[in-house]
């Protein structure tokens, strides 16, 4: 039996870099299907709206995990290797999207209705719309929310210990098969994942008092 | 792609995520009801307990709020074992759960009690209303009736949740299916059908909580007519 050391916690420290990459890359990949399922929600035409809100409930109504397992077996299907980050990733970027899509398009609706007729009588077209009257506007509303979820990206990327991706939770489970004294070890990750998600919602908390101060 | 789906281990195995299912169903209930209970109650003592409570409430929800579920299932499982307390995997599951749920309704009960104006406490005071009617009757109801809607998606995001469970063991929906796809080796068509049965499950929650939500706020008055 080891003795739990410095080592260890430097072990979970690195194991916390690949935690901060996975939820980047879930946030980066979840923005851009996000803005447009957002986009396809609030569009005129109505096969998009339906399709768009037939994916956001096929995400909201099952579980992460079954979404990282069906990513992980289905490259398998499609003939590609196995590689955790990419399923992990994959599955991370699905739900994302999903959530932010529905986020964003409630901020989007959050832009009144007379900037959308002030654009109009100026003679804008829809593109010009979004790009210089309703996204920028928009934009400023979802900062605080979209801060917020990012919490639950960065708590859910444990799941991708259970396809073997090696983060921060299944740093944990590795260090605790080897010295056996697991409250310590699992705090002290909790500890981690604290002190990376703390700092977010205190500022999604800030960022929103900070908008509605104007009003 | 010359994969062939063969969903024909279900003939057979149907039973087991059936049993499954329920166990989900159990665990979920369980945990939703007394989390509600314990969020309630924390979202009282927040609002209007002292500062010492306040604070304590607080750094609670703040901790479970900022830290996976996973890493608090394991802390519950085999932390809490490592200490002398040993207790199931399913009575770690429905803890855990618990927990977690107390948390998130905290923070949302406290959003609906903080809407309650002073002046309804002071007509209630005014009326003769006892300090547990007034709690009951002008303080909960009306605050729950308002953030139902957030509730209720809540409740149905720790139903979904609850996946997680199967990492420490507990037979439920999720590790149920690892169990057959292991024997069956028909991975992506296991899961493929775990996730539609979560989709019926969470149309099922939501359709319950509508029902629940119709039951408890029925008498709906519109402003300016008489009782």
């Amino acid at each position: 039996m080891n003795q739990l050391g410095t080592n260890h916690l430097l072990y979970l420290l690195i194991a916390a870099q690949w935690t901060v990459v996975l939820s980047l890359i879930a946030f980066a990949g979840g923005s851009v299907l996000g803005l447009a399922i957002a986009l396809m929600r609030v569009s005129k035409l109505g096969v998009l709206r339906s399709l768009a809100s037939g994916y956001i409930q096929l995400i909201q109504g099952t579980p992460l995990l079954i979404l990282l397992f069906l990513s992980y077996f289905g490259l398998g299907i499609i003939g590609l290797k196995l590689v955790p980050l990419v399923a992990a990733g994959i599955s991370l970027t699905l739900y994302a999207g999903a959530f932010l899509g529905e986020i964003w398009r409630g901020c989007i609706e959050a832009v009144p209705k007379t900037q959308w007729e002030a654009s109009d009588c100026l003679g804008l077209n829809r593109a010009q719309q979004y790009a210089y009257v309703v996204l920028p506007q928009a934009v400023r509303i979802a900062i605080p929310p979209t801060v917020g979820f990012m919490v639950q990206i960065v708590k859910n990327t444990s799941l991708a210990s259970v396809i073997g991706f090696v983060e921060l939770a299944r740093a944990g489970q590795i260090v605790n098969n080897s010295t056996f004294e697991p409250f310590v070890i699992f705090s002290c990750v909790a500890a981690i994942y604290f002190a990376l998600c703390y700092p977010l919602s205190v500022a999604s908390r800030y960022l929103e008092r900070k908008a509605n101060a104007g009003r | 792609m010359s994969y062939k789906f063969d969903f024909a281990f279900m003939a057979d195995r149907w039973p087991d995520f059936v049993a499954g299912a329920w166990l989900t169903i159990q665990l979920t209930v369980l945990a939703i009801a007394l989390g509600f209970a314990l969020g309630t109650v924390c979202a009282l003592a927040r609002v209007y307990g002292g500062p010492v409570l306040r604070r304590l409430v607080g750094a609670y929800v703040e901790a479970i709020r900022n830290t996976p579920l996973l890493i608090q299932i394991f802390i519950v499982y085999f932390g809490l074992s490592s200490l002398g307390l040993k207790l199931s995997a399913d009575v770690s599951a429905v803890i855990a759960l618990t927990v977690n749920m107390g948390a998130y309704s905290t923070e949302i009960m406290r959003a609906g009690i903080q809407s309650i104006q002073r002046t309804q406490l002071e007509a209630a005071d005014c009326l003769g209303l006892t300090r547990l009617q007034t709690i009951l009757h002008v303080v909960l109801l009306p605050a729950m009736e308002r953030v139902y809607p957030a509730l209720s998606s809540q409740f149905v995001l720790l139903m979904l949740a609850s996946s997680i469970t199967s990492q420490i063991s507990v037979e439920e929906l999720t590790a149920t299916a690892s169990l057959v796809q292991s024997d069956t080796y028909r991975s992506f068509e296991v899961y493929l059908i775990v996730a539609v049965a979560y989709l019926a499950l969470s149309a099922l929650y939501r359709f319950s909580f509508w029902l629940i939500g119709r039951g408890l706020f029925a008498r709906k008055r519109r402003l300016g007519t008489s009782l």
